[in-house]
């Protein structure tokens, strides 16, 4: 067991970890935050992605030990300010269906606009191309994005 | 025309705030305390073998292991319309990774550690992998008590033989039907297996308290099916249905993969020999390949006559399913395309033979479009090869061939209202199907594919739906239904439909997935029957409150209960505009009489739906007689695409479906079933293979190797049409859409295929490959 400290959403957290507990593991069991998903634990669905240091990473790919220091944000940590403007436009065109692969794809498409505020279609779909969503056929969540950062 | 204030009306999702927030809890993220064990699944290495020995003691060595179980200690048997499957494997394992026994234990570690432990000694035995060799004349039987199993009423296993279900469609008279036709085309068609690819897993966490009380949180299609199926499978036990509550929070895709019972089963099993413990169960994503239900695999033989016009005379399909080790559920797509697939056609002479196949597989079970895909991928490749053969219109052949309102489905019952002939006019208008399109690049071609699609709800003659409706002080509602909702949006619907008959705004609906204990009896959120069935039953629970109110107000204001009404939560009366009540003002706490007493009490709606005109009573030879389908949905949907001679590759420039929702209760919901399922069934045309070596253990379970497409890869555009014919016993006219747009997909890409190059591909999926290996195939013919 080791002990790290980081920042999870804006507070500072330390917490003991084995050196080969998984990031996802230690923020839905040991913290109990929740919306990082496992979804194929290998990388290739990214229902697990969080932003670390303002960079989308899978959860599931990463060690524990190896966020001491960074800062790390789930969808809760943007939620907990209110609904930002993406997700009330993913919200208000009933994009999602039953949701499971939303944290991840918001996280991608917040990245997203954080380095590109006005995003080709492609840019969009290059960004949220990681996130696997069998519901929606992701066009709807390509047009809310564009929606969005046409009006920024 | 009426006008709705919230039917019609694309409502924002009622969940859909907790989905967009993260709030949103799937069975995973539910927490149990550390009273918690988790179980870890030993698998069979064998696709077909006798189990010798099974010997535990070394994994119940293992620190931290609390039990080990096997099959011995659930000898049941269970299953939805087939009990032919067990809880672990008995004697025998009957495909690749089939669970053997389970290792509890008090951390997820441990219970890996202790699994890899049990030592199994087997037998191996000859594997049938493919239902061809399955049928043949003396091939190893998978099931030898076949015939000891119970079945629902309309199944015919054959016994001592490897069918499970045959179902005959004899209709007409087929030999004069071809005997009349100018042309007939006779061809065979491959659909492989195909998996559901929801992202979240299976999951199911069971208690079995120490007074007895089983509850089980699972990420299901089916609660009450789930609480009805273990209930009868531990009655041995003493376990009465009231002792069973399944609880349902959020689920992350279902499919079809998640209807019935599979691996929940297991959780509630191992409960109950660790009372007192919450116990885990946690699928991963290479089980949810392997070991959940898979679509079902399928050779079919199709011959269609027809007249020099392209009206069909006869038709005969023959269908041979894979449906692998257990079929409890898969046996129903068997019978359900076995009574429909004439396709949405006018056909006086049909023949149907549907065999249920056992084959060393994963079991084959309800996947979205539950067989429809599968049998209209040839039907709909042979009307437009009959088109080209005729020289007759793609879109021509089908006009003159669709069944209309009151004509004969294949067993003889008359076909719903429909607007099948709207559907074909509004996409081969929007997608321009008249004009010509050629590529200024050599190297590509372009080509057009049109597909009809139909689909019936396949559910037994007596499934149900229910609700309750509680108003709350404040005139808000709860309303308690039976269904699930899967993502499709079926709550939000529900709320639409209490809203508008009670005119109370969504916003004070709260209607929340179902917990057997609170909710009322469904039997399946599956088949798209629950927006009709579960919405009949929501809509009759609505107007027997809104009864219940006017009663009180003619008992207590003496006005003509046939001249209230309700608006803006008030109850209003066209003779007297002067007259108005809020609803909160007396919805629990009654209205005050001038003595000072009150009259009423709390209003609770109760509604209950059963299809009762269905029946399953048919002649076996013949399926003449009975009425086992409800209604079924239509459509039609048409794509342009571009492929690279060179590479195969497809470009889907364009995909235009339209279906008859009936009445589209959310144009948004719907609308979003249209592009997601047509990008599923896109991904199965072109993308998805399930792989398996010689041994029948499948080799890329994973996304890694089993791709489903990204953003990347979506259309470059789709255009979702709602064509309305309301069904008459529907809630405001609707009827289901939840399946069908992936139907059409895989047949019309592959006439599209065949319009741009020239190829006609018989096999899915319809990749780069198959197509370059085709052009090459016909290069070096063309040569010689």
């Amino acid at each position: 067991m080791g002990k790290i400290t980081f920042k999870l959403n804006g507070e500072t957290r330390s917490i003991l970890v084995e050196p080969n507990e998984v990031l996802l593991e230690v923020l839905r069991d040991k913290i109990g935050v929740k919306s990082p998903k496992c979804g194929c634990d290998s990388g290739d669905c990214g229902a697990c992605t969080v932003i670390i240091n303002g960079k989308t990473v899978r959860s599931c790919l990463i060690l524990a030990i190896e966020v001491n220091g960074q800062d790390i944000l789930t969808l809760e940590g943007i939620s907990k300010h209110g609904l930002s403007p993406l997700q009330k436009a993913l919200h208000e065109r009933n994009v999602f269906q039953c949701g499971y692969c939303a944290p991840g794809m918001i996280l991608s498409a917040t990245e997203l606009m954080l380095n590109i505020p006005h995003p080709t279609e492609h840019d969009i779909k290059e960004a949220i191309a990681g996130n696997l969503c069998r519901c929606t056929g992701y066009t709807p969540v390509i047009e809310a994005i564009i929606e969005v950062t046409k009006k920024v | 025309m009426e006008e709705y204030k919230y039917i019609g009306k694309s409502v924002v999702k009622v969940d859909g705030k907790e989905k967009v927030s993260g709030a949103a809890l799937y069975t995973d993220d539910l927490e149990f305390g550390p009273n918690m064990l988790y179980a870890e699944i030993v698998e069979g290495p064998h696709a077909h073998a006798m189990i010798l020995s099974i010997d535990t003691s070394e994994a119940e060595q293992v620190p931290d292991v609390i039990a080990v179980v096997t099959g011995k200690d659930f000898p049941y048997n269970f299953g939805l319309y087939m009990q032919d499957r067990y809880i672990f494997a008995q004697d025998r394992v009957r495909f690749f990774g089939e669970q053997i026994a389970a290792v509890v234990a008090r951390t997820p570690q441990a219970a890996m550690k202790a699994a890899k432990l049990v030592k199994v000694k087997y037998s191996t035995l000859p594997k049938v992998l493919s239902p061809l060799d399955a049928i043949k004349e003396g091939a190893d039987l998978i099931h030898p008590n076949l015939k000891n199993y119970q079945h629902v009423p309309w199944f015919f296993p054959k016994p001592d033989t490897n069918v499970a279900h045959h179902r005959k469609i004899r209709k007409g008279d087929v030999d004069k039907g071809f005997a009349d036709a100018d042309y007939i085309l006779e061809d065979t068609y491959e659909v492989p297996r195909f998996s559901h690819c929801a992202i979240e897993f299976h999951a199911a966490v069971a208690k079995y308290d120490l007074s007895g009380r089983l509850t089980v949180w699972a990420s299901s299609q089916s609660p009450h099916t789930q609480r009805n199926l273990f209930a009868a499978a531990f009655a041995p036990l003493g376990i009465k249905h009231n002792d069973v509550r399944v609880i349902a929070p959020h689920v992350g895709g279902g499919f079809g993969s998640k209807a019935g019972v599979t691996m929940e089963i297991i959780a509630a099993a191992i409960a109950i020999k660790v009372p007192g413990h919450p116990v885990k169960v946690l699928w991963n994503r290479e089980r949810e390949f392997y070991n959940t239900y898979q679509r079902l695999g399928v050779v079919t033989k199709l011959k269609i006559g027809v007249k020099n016009d392209g009206r069909i005379t006869a038709l005969k399909h023959d269908l041979y399913w894979d449906a692998g080790a257990y079929v409890e559920y898969g046996a129903n797509v068997v019978n359900a395309v076995g009574l429909s697939a004439i396709g949405p056609y006018r056909v006086e002479n049909a023949s149907i033979d549907s065999f249920c196949i056992y084959t060393n597989l994963p079991p084959g079970g309800p996947y979205r479009g539950f067989g429809y895909s599968e049998f209209l991928f040839g039907l709909e490749s042979h009307m437009t090869r009959i088109a080209k053969h005729l020289g007759i219109d793609d879109v021509e052949i089908r006009r003159r061939n669709a069944i209309k309102e009151g004509e004969l489905t294949a067993y003889g019952a008359h076909m719903n209202p429909n607007g099948l002939l709207q559907a074909i006019d509004a996409v081969a208008k929007e997608i321009k199907w008249n004009e010509k399109l050629k590529s200024n690049d050599p190297n590509i071609a372009i080509g057009k594919g049109f597909s009809l699609f139909w689909k019936a709800p396949a559910m037994p003659p007596n499934a149900s739906s229910s609700c309750f409706l509680k108003f709350n002080e404040d005139a808000s509602i709860n309303l308690l239904v039976s269904g699930m909702d899967l993502g499709q949006g079926f709550l939000t619907v529900m709320a639409q439909i209490a809203a508008e008959v009670l005119q109370v705004p969504t916003s004070k609906i709260r209607t929340e997935n179902p917990d057997t204990d609170r909710n009322p009896y469904e039997w399946q959120t599956v088949a798209s029957h629950i927006t009709w069935g579960c919405g009949n039953a929501v809509r009759k629970a609505a107007i027997d409150a809104r009864d219940q109110i006017f009663d009180l107000i003619v008992r207590t204001k003496y006005l003509p209960k046939d001249m209230l009404y309700m608006d803006d939560e008030k109850v209003k009366c066209k003779t007297d505009p002067k007259f108005e009540i809020k609803l909160k003002d007396f919805i629990i706490n009654g209205i005050q009489m001038e003595d000072g007493t009150f009259k009423g009490g709390p209003i609770i709606g109760r509604g209950v739906f059963m299809p009762e005109f269905t029946s399953t009573n048919a002649n076996p030879e013949t399926s003449q007689g009975g009425h086992p389908n409800v209604h079924y949905t239509v459509g039609a949907a048409a794509v342009i695409i571009e492929v690279d001679k060179q590479t195969g590759k497809i470009k889907v420039k364009r995909i235009v479906e339209a279906i008859d929702a009936g009445k589209a209760l959310n144009p948004s919901l719907v609308k979003g079933q249209i592009i997601g399922g047509v990008l599923q069934g896109l991904s199965t045309a072109i993308y998805e293979e399930m792989k398996f070596d010689h041994r029948g253990k499948m080799l890329n379970p994973n996304f890694t190797d089993y791709k489903i497409p990204t953003a990347l890869d979506v259309p470059d555009e789709i255009v979702p049409i709602i064509i309305e014919v309301p069904q008459p016993d529907g809630p405001f006219g609707a009827r289901g859409v939840g399946e069908h747009p992936m139907i059409p997909v895989a047949p019309m890409i592959a006439n599209a295929i065949d319009d741009a190059l020239g190829i006609r591909l018989n096999s899915m999926p319809l990749t780069a490959e198959k197509i370059c290996l085709t052009m090459l195939e016909r290069a070096k013919k063309e040569k010689k």
